[in-house]
């Protein structure tokens, strides 16, 4: 199993290791439910050096990730970063990812740990024409996530950047607790926060730093299982649950981030024919409205009729009730449609809920 | 921290003897297993329990897991509090965060079970 820089940090603060795609990581320290609040109410410090990083370089480096990717690659600039998706020719996803642009010639892709392998393969296979060279550079990244709202606080006297003027997704290159970072104003929690990235072979220094800060603002060490019921609150997408290569970008709800007016990309032409001849499905919330917990893969019906599978199902921790997403034929989508969940065999009323389940406030 | 007088199961399950009936509950090592329980389906009362039989199923924020009758049994009472309280399976598992009580079928059963030696060893083994 692979280690990241931070292991020792994590068994340290008697974090609970589990393997999580050939990694071992924390999936708890004191509970998902009392991290899961502390992000919502202070902050959280989350190990994610498990995300792959694909550096795409060269002259014509941003056609390329142009021709990757949905999103208008061309907006983003050492100082802006990019929620997109890596989309086949029919649409659907290979992965979803955070483009970094370093400079003009040099890109850095943020993909998901379960597909670095694959997401390598499918962007170096696929340079034929561009003037490119790919390369997994995973391993020489930490990634740190510091989220919540006290995260402004805590981070901003470890690092000479003026945190107040990045607004979301803006990036400075930087140092934190004196080592060369990249900062982001981005995350996976639905909470204001900061995503850190570094090469240096000893992350810990930061990881001990922003610990030792945050402590006075309520910041506590957060695991993978709370990052999953965060992100599903604040309606983040999971690849392997809510995405995937049989979902269009558009059946996900992510309408916004396909740039038509951009040029071509992979999966163009079908989105536009779908984006025009309308939706046959669409991923909704849901919220169980009787006993019981919706979980991934339940069976969900509609007027009787099995119509598919809970695709994420959680409790929340926040909103104290069962909550997930599904797809829906288009003319069950409307909010307060009354459906209902297969949960050990019983039909468990539930209803589509607005999205996304947590927003925050300030 | 375990009580002297209950016997328990690999499972991680107590079962504590009052007469001939026996509650049923998951043990502190259980439930920090499990973390956060938010959720319990409980049995039918009057139903009739065979030995590992599906008591009931235990789920927390992330996982969820079948509990099985330690012992057969007819169910006499739920711990109904759970419904609306289920943290009190990891909050005081060997008292208020009893599941079920049980009418005892075979008091031979009871002997398969383990003494409170038996579990505290069986728990060190775990640790290794």
């Amino acid at each position: 199993m692979k280690t990241t820089r931070l292991h020792d940090n994590h068994t340290k603060l008697n974090g609970r290791m589990i393997e999580f795609f050939g990694w071992e990581m924390p999936v708890e320290y004191s509970g998902i439910m009392e991290e899961h609040l502390a992000v919502r109410n202070q902050a959280g410090l989350f190990d994610v050096s498990h995300m792959g990083e694909i550096l795409v370089t060269g002259s014509q480096a941003l056609d390329y990730v142009q021709h990757l990717t949905p999103n208008n690659a061309a907006r983003t600039n050492p100082e802006k970063a990019q929620y997109s998706a890596l989309t086949t020719p029919q649409g659907t996803f290979v992965d979803d990812l955070l483009v970094y642009c370093l400079d003009e010639t040099h890109y850095l892709l943020v993909v998901n740990a379960a597909n670095v392998d694959k997401d390598f393969e499918w962007i170096r296979s696929h340079t034929e024409g561009f003037d490119v060279t790919v390369t997994n550079v995973s391993d020489q990244y930490s990634q740190l996530a510091l989220q919540g709202r006290n995260a402004i606080d805590i981070l901003k006297t470890l690092t000479p950047a003026t945190l107040e003027e990045l607004g979301s997704f803006a990036v400075v290159h930087t140092e934190v607790a004196g080592i060369a970072s990249i900062v982001s104003r981005t995350g996976y929690t639905g909470e204001d926060g900061f995503e850190i990235y570094t090469q240096s072979e000893t992350p810990g220094i930061i990881w001990d730093a922003l610990m030792e800060k945050g402590e006075s603002y309520g910041l506590k060490p957060i695991g993978l299982g709370a990052r999953d019921t965060l992100r599903l609150e604040a309606c983040q997408m999971l690849y392997g649950n809510d995405i995937d290569d049989t979902t269009t970008v558009l059946e996900a709800g992510l309408r916004w981030l396909v740039k038509f007016k951009k040029g071509d990309f992979l999966g163009r032409e079908v989105l536009l024919q779908q984006k025009e001849e309308g939706l046959t499905r669409k991923l909704v919330g849901l919220e169980v409205v009787g006993r019981g917990i919706a979980r991934s893969h339940y069976p969900v019906s509609v007027g009787g009729n099995q119509v598919g599978e809970v695709t994420s199902g959680t409790y929340s921790p926040y909103l104290k009730k069962s909550i997930g997403l599904t797809y829906l034929p288009i003319d069950s989508i409307e909010v307060g449609t009354e459906i209902e969940i297969e949960i050990r065999g019983k039909q468990v009323p539930a209803r589509v809920a607005e999205l996304p389940f947590y927003k925050r406030d300030y | 921290m375990y009580p002297e007088d209950f016997y328990y199961t690999k499972d991680h399950e107590w079962v504590k003897v009052e007469g001939d009936e026996a509650l049923v509950g998951i043990t502190d090592f259980a439930q920090k297993q499990l973390g956060d329980v938010v959720y319990v389906e409980l049995p039918e009362v009057g139903s009739e329990l065979e030995f590992h039989q599906s008591l009931g199923v235990i789920e927390s924020v992330k996982a969820v897991s079948d509990m099985y009758s330690p012992i057969a049994g007819k169910v006499m009472a739920v711990n109904e509090g759970l419904n609306d309280a289920p943290e009190q399976l990891n909050e005081d598992p060997h008292g208020k965060g009893w599941i079920v009580r049980l009418k005892v079928k075979a008091a031979t059963e009871l002997e398969k079970l383990m003494s409170i030696d038996d579990y505290e060893k069986f728990l060190e083994g775990l640790e290794d």
